[in-house]
């Protein structure tokens, strides 16, 4: 940049992006708009380009071999299956999810990776199979051996540390998809307005409010 | 890069101001709207919440579901870019000491991250030592600034309640949305122990702001955090003040612009900044008949710290040799815990503001105490938006606690774990306390005589510790809330692990967030860097409106204070140049 256009710049620093995109026309407007999108590879929330590129980056390579994803995705479906209420972890794409975070907070990695191998040893020799290659009671006796903390046996303790990772990992990786949302009845992030508690659930706790807190409060009709 | 050279502005401004965030953003939008020409100058970049959009997103909107990053250190969704670490820009401590420094790097600044909480110092805030003959009183008192916060209130917005408290004064109030059921409960339990409860006072537009047709009524998502995109119904500077100064056609926006020093001429006075563009990587110098810095306390005093000259060797304003030293933040420690009787609840949606609906003003007597400052709690809880975490640990829930009157083995898998994890949601409950700490010379950031930052500008080397007065008051912080997480049933699950030798739990240095002192003002220009009016003892065309200019904080977040001595300043440079004195 020459030293005229660096002033000029400086001169028209308030021409900034915003201000920029109200003075296009509608047209341009929406061209900006959706190169914008195009250009956000992280969804559709506001990044800063720093983001942008170490969401690049996180995504560029794939962290789980095959046989580790699918061994996760049976892992997730016994964890989070299909119920009255909702589906399963893999109906929520959970171990695409995993496959994701691990890579954005490396500190999963080895406990991941070495859970699983730990995993199948285990299987290999009682069952002389990986785990996905075990019968479904098979897994599921191995599973009970590492699922219940308070009363595995001590030596499949690195089993019950892989397994609370594992579960925690699914249950908030589906809490927090589409499905699992609508499963935990979350009823917010909707414009709205507070009126307070609703008087049946004051009435469950015998709870109520105070004349002055009727009276100062904000209410809406 | 070719040649490297210095771009000069020919353009001679009113002010320069230094940083875009509550103390920039006022003084641009007073000085602005008085016809003053402006240059506003911005390490960060462009921002405003109605084109940077992360409210009203659903979790699964992040890959990350809202977890946090080095960029995002409160969360996928929060507003503010960056935090304790920016590349490229390190910062040093002292061997044994601790400080974490956030920098809001944003059109905003680090008014995209705070709370809302809108609180007035009282009376007796500014006359401390007068109290207890610690510290330094202010060279101002409440009256000098009360009507100044009046006015904030007025032009910015913020909910609350008038108490007649004598320390936490009364204001012109928008109306507080009513508590949340988790929030009742806490005031019977508080009030049960002597400890008031009541409503918080946030500067979010309960009801449309009188007079304002640029801002709207809170819709109630409890997302003040990701900055209102569809009402400008929170305070940020960015929505609030300084998109009305940019209209009036008097403000010169420079963002991606890190400042280097103040330049000064040969009598000493203050000529302008000079700052490297973020963007290209040149250097450039703009000028101003005064120079405003608002760029935070640290920022700020690392910028008058860096600006030697012949007049000036010790650094501008600060032939008293304070500027640096003093800096405090604010105390904190935290518990938390779930209310079983929560479990299994009726859902409904209560986001409510983005924040606590009632919160706990210091209620004690520190004459009987073994701490001589008093502190604020924060509450929250409740059925909040799920994000990265929500159902973690249900290991540890669903063996201990009956699930819909069924006694179950810990962990475990299926069905069975749905249902646990649906049972406990929403149950959640915390508190925090946020107390004064002591302003102490011995606290102080320096520049690091060894390090620079990517710009080779030098960069700050921090040396802070807690005094035995912070630590027996997060003593006491976590007493209290034992007594009130007991009195209404609650079941402790973390920060109950406060001791000795731990500090009670106390949270390092600069983790609140709240930061001050670092160029403090007072009548005694060898005391202080700053006379009454923000005014540089030493270089009277020289103010600083940031956290910089505080004698100490209170148990106060400091917002609303830097709003309004940042306003008061503002007017004292626009009298002051009638009357040709700058």
């Amino acid at each position: 940049m020459d030293r005229r256009k660096s002033l000029k710049a400086l001169a028209l620093g308030t021409l900034s992006a915003g201000v920029l995109l109200e003075a296009c026309g509608d047209g341009d407007k929406k061209a900006a708009d959706d190169a914008a999108k195009a250009s956000q590879p992280a969804g559709t929330i506001d990044r800063m380009k720093e983001e942008e590129a170490h969401y690049k980056q996180v995504t560029s390579s794939t962290f789980f071999t095959p046989e580790e994803l699918a061994t996760i995705t049976i892992l997730g479906d016994i964890i989070i299956p299909k119920d009255d209420v909702s589906g399963s972890a893999s109906d929520a794409k959970v171990p695409e999810w995993i496959e994701f975070i691990v890579k954005d907070m490396p500190e999963h990695q080895v406990p991941m990776r070495g859970g699983l191998r730990w995993l199948d040893m285990q299987c290999l020799r009682r069952y002389e199979k990986a785990f996905k290659g075990c019968t479904q009671q098979q897994q599921m006796e191995m599973v009970d051996e590492i699922a219940w903390p308070a009363k595995a046996k001590p030596e499949m303790a690195q089993g019950v540390a892989f397994f609370n990772l594992i579960r925690n990992l699914t249950v908030t990786g589906f809490y927090t998809s589409e499905i699992g949302v609508k499963d935990i009845g979350y009823k917010g992030n909707t414009p709205n307005k507070w009126n307070g508690v609703p008087d049946d659930v004051l009435k469950q706790y015998n709870l109520a409010y105070t004349d002055k807190e009727n009276k100062e409060c904000a209410s809406y009709t | 890069m070719g040649d490297l050279q210095i771009k000069k502005s020919a353009k001679q401004y009113d002010a320069v101001i230094v940083g875009s965030g509550a103390g920039g953003g006022m003084a641009a939008y007073i000085l602005a709207n008085a016809g003053l020409k402006v240059c506003l100058v911005e390490a960060g970049p462009m921002y405003d919440p109605r084109t940077n959009v992360t409210q009203f997103k659903n979790p699964w909107e992040s890959p990350r579901r809202g977890a946090s990053t080095k960029y995002r250190p409160f969360g996928d969704f929060d507003a503010c870019y960056w935090g304790w670490e920016i590349d490229g820009e390190p910062y040093t401590k002292e061997s044994g000491t601790q400080w974490d420094w956030w920098r809001a790097r944003m059109l905003g600044g680090r008014t995209n991250h705070w709370g809302r909480i809108s609180l007035r110092f009282g009376p007796k805030d500014f006359k401390r030592r007068s109290i207890d003959g610690l510290g330094e009183n202010w060279p101002i008192g409440y009256d000098d600034i009360k009507p100044f916060y009046d006015r904030v209130d007025k032009m910015i917005g913020v909910f609350g309640t008038n108490e007649g408290l004598e320390n936490d004064p009364d204001g012109f109030f928008l109306p507080p949305p009513k508590p949340r059921l988790h929030e009742l409960m806490i005031k019977k339990a508080g009030i049960a122990s002597g400890v008031p409860v009541i409503p918080s006072r946030l500067s979010i537009l309960t009801k449309a702001l009188p007079g304002n047709k640029d801002r709207g009524e809170c819709m109630f998502c409890a997302q003040c955090g990701r900055a209102c995109s569809y009402a400008y119904a929170d305070f940020s500077s960015s929505s609030v003040l300084v998109n009305p100064a940019l209209k009036t056609g008097n403000v010169d926006l420079v963002v991606n612009a890190m400042v280097r020093e103040v330049m000064t001429d040969r009598e000493g006075k203050a000529t302008g900044v000079s700052y490297v563009s973020k963007d290209d990587m040149n250097e450039y110098q703009v000028n101003g008949r005064v120079v405003i810095l608002a760029a935070s306390a640290c920022e700020s005093a690392r910028i008058l710290l860096n600006s030697k000259s012949q007049r000036h060797p010790n650094g501008l304003a600060n032939s008293s040799n304070v500027v640096g030293k003093y800096l405090h933040d604010s105390t904190g420690t935290a518990m938390g815990g779930v209310l079983p009787q929560l479990f299994g609840r009726k859902r409904y949606n209560e986001d409510g503001v983005g924040g606590m609906h009632v919160y706990s003003p210091w209620w004690g007597d520190n004459k009987k105490l073994d701490f001589p400052r008093g502190y604020h709690i924060e509450y929250w809880g409740g059925m909040g938006q799920p994000a990265y975490g929500v159902g973690w640990g249900t290991e540890g829930m669903n063996g201990k606690y009956t699930v819909n009157g069924q006694k179950k083995e810990a962990g475990g898998y299926g069905a069975s774990l749905k249902e646990d994890v649906r049972y406990f949601y929403g149950a959640s409950v915390g508190m925090a306390g946020r107390g004064e700490a002591l302003s102490l010379e011995s606290n102080y950031c320096a520049i690091d005589p060894n390090v620079v930052d990517k710009y080779g500008i030098p960069v700050l080397k921090f040396n802070v510790k807690w005094s035995e007065h912070e630590i027996n008051q997060a003593k006491h912080m976590k007493e209290t809330f034992r007594e009130i997480m007991h009195n209404m049933g609650a079941i402790i699950t973390w920060g109950d692990d406060g001791t000795k030798e731990n500090n009670y739990g106390i949270d390092t240095p600069g983790k609140i967030i709240h930061e001050a002192g670092t160029i403090r003002m007072g009548d005694d220009s060898k005391k202080s860097a700053l006379n009454k009016w923000s005014q540089a003892h030493d270089c009277p065309n020289l103010f600083n409106v940031d956290g910089g200019q505080f004698v100490s904080q209170a148990d106060k977040n400091i917002t609303w204070t830097i709003l309004a001595l940042s306003m008061r300043a503002s007017e004292y440079i626009i009298d002051e140049m009638k009357k040709q004195n700058l």
